[in-house]
């Protein structure tokens, strides 16, 4: 029988929560490192005991803990993030030069065939890979060293590499996307560098289109149409069907286009869903009404998922790293709150049941399909 | 080499799994830099979550006391107070109060 297992960051600790295949009972193990906010916890395809989680606080730092056991034991493996080279400068929020300065992991992405290999985006944003377990971190300097790598400015939450992307199809091909710098592809396993945001548009830039700047809070992709990319911008949700050369907007009659995360459904690469955000001060849903939306077509017709989600007074945001889908053959999707509830369906959206609901405020939320 | 006594906020102590205040083998008239250096020898998982990688600056949000005394201030090759190298008093490394 299938397993499900549901990865939770949140500010204090982490928490695993499993349930066999139906996902009707769920139980909760955690706080895992209590008192320190986790920002993610990723697992690796190959090898799905092996979990790497980001341990974070300003008082300590960072500490990457792995775990061989699917979570139930953890071990803290290497936390030296060191830029490769003489770091140089990125632009401040005034616009003067501020250095390059390590802070913190946002995101780890484990390799799809080997369990020791894993990704880490960062903040001040680079991309580093382990290849012994997390033992030691390379940074793949090629990103932070692009031509544009100086004029990139940080948004509210920092200068954080929050998105990485490893396509399956084509070896070597990485995409990851920065607030507030944009999103960036790589076609010869992260050596060099081309911006992807050609036709995006924000309205908050002096240059509504100009290639660095957009914050790009969430890129996914079905790995059975590796040239389609959808993203959910800071204002926007946009599609791309050119590997991230040229990307259109897709936000259509959403009841508003500012949002964190996007996801797509495990088995139909045209069905994707987003949580409208009321706007970019006002994090929480509009009319205080928590509904994911749909699209089966890939973007502007949409429809309000809300069976099982509160629909009054709801004032939390869902934020960027905290939706993923498992890959049952129903296919479930997961998201937390920053009100600490984890909500889950599992027939694609059609209703929802809070797996969790008192957890501390959710930094992000992977799910491991267990066969 | 002598023994002093270090204190560790909570959350260090559990992340290196120490119970309590920590006997650490130090060289005679140790430094406070002597000191962190022999602590993150025995555990290398504190390696970063008090002083930076690289630099060995002292993070913002933390202090370091020896005798009553704060001495995060003076250059890390200061000798320690003879009460810390004596043993009758303690080297604290302390976090700046929150709870975040």
């Amino acid at each position: 029988m299938a397993k499900v297992r549901v990865l939770v960051g949140t500010r204090k600790g982490a928490f695993v929560i499993n349930s066999d295949d139906a996902r009707r009972d769920w139980q909760i193990d955690g706080p895992f490192f209590a008192g320190w906010e986790v920002m993610h916890v990723a697992g690796s395809p190959a090898n799905p005991d092996r979990l790497y989680a980001s341990q974070w606080t300003d008082w300590h730092g960072q500490v990457v803990q792995r775990s061989d056991d699917g979570g139930r034991s953890w071990n803290p493996v290497g936390n030296e993030f060191a830029y490769q080279g003489e770091a140089g400068t990125h632009q401040w929020y005034d616009g003067t030069p501020h250095p390059w300065d390590f802070k913190r992991v946002w995101h780890f992405e484990p390799d799809p065939s080997d369990p020791e290999t894993v990704y880490a985006g960062v903040e001040d944003a680079a991309l580093f890979r382990s290849t012994d377990g997390g033992a030691t971190w390379q940074e793949l300097a090629g990103l932070r060293t692009h031509a544009t790598g100086q004029t990139w400015q940080p948004g509210a939450g920092g200068l954080c590499l929050h998105t990485i992307i490893l396509d399956p199809s084509q070896p070597g091909r990485i995409y990851v996307a920065i607030s507030a710098a944009g999103a960036f592809r790589s076609d010869d396993g992260g050596e060099s560098w081309k911006v992807a945001t050609g036709g995006l548009r924000s309205e908050f830039l002096p240059d509504p289109e100009a290639q660095i700047g957009h914050c790009v809070h969430r890129i996914v992709m079905h790995p059975s149409r590796p040239e389609t990319l959808f993203m959910q911008k800071h204002w926007d949700v946009c599609r791309s069907d050119d590997a991230g050369e040229t990307w259109r907007e897709v936000s259509g009659n959403l009841p508003s286009d500012f949002g964190f995360p996007i996801a797509v459904h495990a088995h139909d690469p045209d069905t994707i869903y987003v949580v409208p955000i009321k706007s970019d001060s006002e994090h929480y849903p509009p009319d205080g009404k928590l509904r994911v939306y749909r699209s089966r077509g890939g973007g502007t017709e949409w429809e309000a998922l809300t069976n099982g989600l509160p629909q009054e007074n709801c004032y939390v945001n869902v934020l960027r790293d905290a939706m993923a889908v498992d890959s049952l053959d129903s296919c479930g999707i997961y998201f937390g709150t920053t009100g600490g509830q984890v909500y889950a369906s599992a027939d694609s959206g059609d209703s929802w049941q809070a797996i969790a609901e008192h957890l501390p405020p959710v930094l992000s939320v992977e799910v491991q399909t267990i066969e | 080499m002598t023994t002093v006594r270090v204190a560790l906020p909570v959350h260090l102590r559990t992340l290196a799994r120490i119970e309590g205040e920590l006997p650490l083998e130090v060289p005679d008239r140790p430094t406070i830099q002597e000191v962190l250096d022999a602590l993150e020898a025995r555990y290398p998982v504190l390696r970063g979550t008090i002083r930076d990688h690289g630099t060995a600056k002292r993070r913002a949000f933390i202090r370091y006391f020896a005798a009553g005394r704060d001495i995060s201030h003076e250059p890390t090759d200061t000798p320690l107070p003879e009460a810390v190298t004596s043993g009758s008093d303690v080297f604290q490394v302390i976090g700046a109060i929150s709870g975040g």
